[in-house]
């Protein structure tokens, strides 16, 4: 019987859906909502304050942590969802749904080493 | 033996309850992913500079974009509620009762949204 | 006496292409199990009508059905939580239907005797009896009380999405022997947790647990083992595990 390779996406699945269960909601609460409506001022999210914050090693950790792992969990979850619609799911599908999470996080990981 | 298959039809989780929440759960890592993407945006403007970055700080406000991100805390709040009540279950043999993981996991989620929370205040 | 009414898939495969509704009008008292009521039909009212049954009381496992689209057993639940009805009954969904209510359960059988569900000792106690703690029973306990209903597999979509799947109630018994204190054979079973349709099919809707009708959660027995599985997976090359 064939091993499956399934370990090395769940473990991903995992810390990404432990991450975002943790801090997913705050994040969307504080800067798809708080922010715009001004709950909380508008410097919070300003341009100088996350060129600084970006800067930060622990800053730039932190961004590609979370832009990575809540991809990784997205989109493994996406990828299952699929099959669970009745859709046959392919192993070009399964590359095609990690890959744009790989590639989002080398994206996240490029930018923050940009920034400065 | 003749035996008689029954189709699975794709809409099998409208059958029971139980299974719509489950898709409900299952749909929650659409809008998480979509998240991650405008995160990924975001700092894409922020390295592109300011002008670029304030840019897309105006979209954020904008009222459709208010209203899909209430959508979206829904959702990521429900996946976080489901993610802690079902992690009892993915846990190797604990001394402690499957209550006191949920009721430590929702802590863990109010202690770190006010300490977010309160980081985020400038 | 009120009379309820239940509708019965019936399929006889000498003459029918596919399943049809049968409606009966059963004359109930309120202590009357679903199961009594396919027995008044099968004795009163239609003799053709076939199911499994056997011990009445939940521990055979025989009687599995699907209740107005749940999985249940017939002879736990009763008409009076049905009334007025119509109570729709059919067999046990995700499974072949042979005739009327039974199903064939080959392909459950075939997969359990895969799982090698059987006490594989550690050690030979000689003349001795095992010893074991009542935490070393705590271990494995409540999987060992699996009558194999098949509720879980019609409970489990992604049996029904995919058949090859090896599914709850199998998975939970192989975790049965590998949580048990003396048992010495997880390493072979290994490959059956670790493949695409072993752990890996489940993706944790949590229903098979809700229908079981003896508390075994094979949710949790599945689940415990996708961390099995990933320390196999990474730490393998460290150190040689049972066969492969």
């Amino acid at each position: 019987m064939k091993r499956s390779n399934k370990p090395i996406f769940w473990s991903l699945f995992g810390a990404g859906g432990m991450l975002s269960a943790l801090i997913g909601p705050v994040l969307i609460f504080i800067t798809g909502i708080a922010v715009p409506l001004g709950l909380i001022p508008r410097e919070a999210m300003g341009y100088e304050r996350m060129r600084v914050f970006a800067q930060n090693g622990f800053g730039k950790v932190a961004i590609v942590l979370v832009i990575g792992l809540f991809l990784f969990h997205g989109l493994h979850r996406m990828y299952h969802s699929v099959h669970d619609f009745g859709i046959h799911v392919t192993p070009a599908m399964k590359a095609a749904f990690h890959g744009v999470a790989l590639l989002g996080t080398l994206a996240a990981v490029y930018l923050v080493s940009v920034i400065g | 033996m003749k035996t008689y298959r029954r189709p699975v039809s794709a809409t099998w989780w409208r059958r029971n309850p139980y299974y719509v929440w489950y898709m409900v759960r299952e749909a929650s890592c659409v809008v998480l992913t979509l998240y991650a993407l405008t995160l990924l945006v975001g700092v894409a403007r922020l390295a592109q500079g300011e002008v670029r970055y304030e840019d897309w700080l105006e979209r954020l406000s904008r009222p459709w974009a208010i209203a899909y991100h209430v959508l979206a805390f829904l959702l990521v709040a429900y996946h976080a509620w489901t993610w802690f009540r079902i992690m009892p279950k993915t846990l190797p043999r604990v001394p402690v009762p499957d209550k006191a993981i949920v009721v430590a996991g929702v802590a863990a989620i109010g202690v770190c949204s006010m300490l977010l929370w309160w980081a985020a205040r400038p | 006496m009120r009379t309820i009414a239940i509708e019965c898939l019936r399929y006889h495969p000498e003459t029918d292409e596919a399943p049809r509704w049968q409606r009966y009008e059963v004359p109930f008292s309120d202590d009357m199990s679903v199961l009594q009521g396919l027995q008044h039909i099968k004795d009163e009212l239609d003799g053709s009508l076939t199911f499994r049954w056997s011990c009445r009381m939940a521990i055979c496992g025989s009687c599995g059905l699907m209740l107005n689209g749940v999985p249940k057993l017939g002879c736990e639940h009763f008409l009076r939580d049905y009334y007025p009805g119509p109570l729709r009954i059919e067999p046990l969904t995700h499974f072949p239907i042979v005739r009327d209510l039974a199903i064939d359960q080959s392909d459950f059988l075939a997969k359990l005797e895969s799982a090698k569900p059987w006490l594989m000792p550690k050690a030979d106690p000689g003349e001795a009896p095992h010893r074991q703690t009542p935490k070393q029973l705590d271990d494995y306990y409540q999987y060992s009380k699996c009558i194999n209903c098949l509720l879980c597999y019609a409970a489990c979509p992604q049996y029904g999405l995919n058949e090859k799947f090896t599914g709850p109630a199998v998975l939970a018994l192989l975790h049965r022997y590998n949580a048990d204190s003396r048992d010495g054979g997880k390493g072979e079973r290994m490959p059956l947790v670790n493949a695409e349709d072993g752990v890996w099919g489940c993706t944790l809707v949590g229903y098979c647990s809700e229908v079981c009708p003896k508390g075994v959660d094979p949710a949790r027995a599945v689940n415990q083992n996708k961390i099995e599985s990933t320390k196999d997976y990474f730490l393998r090359f460290l150190a040689p595990r049972g066969s492969k």
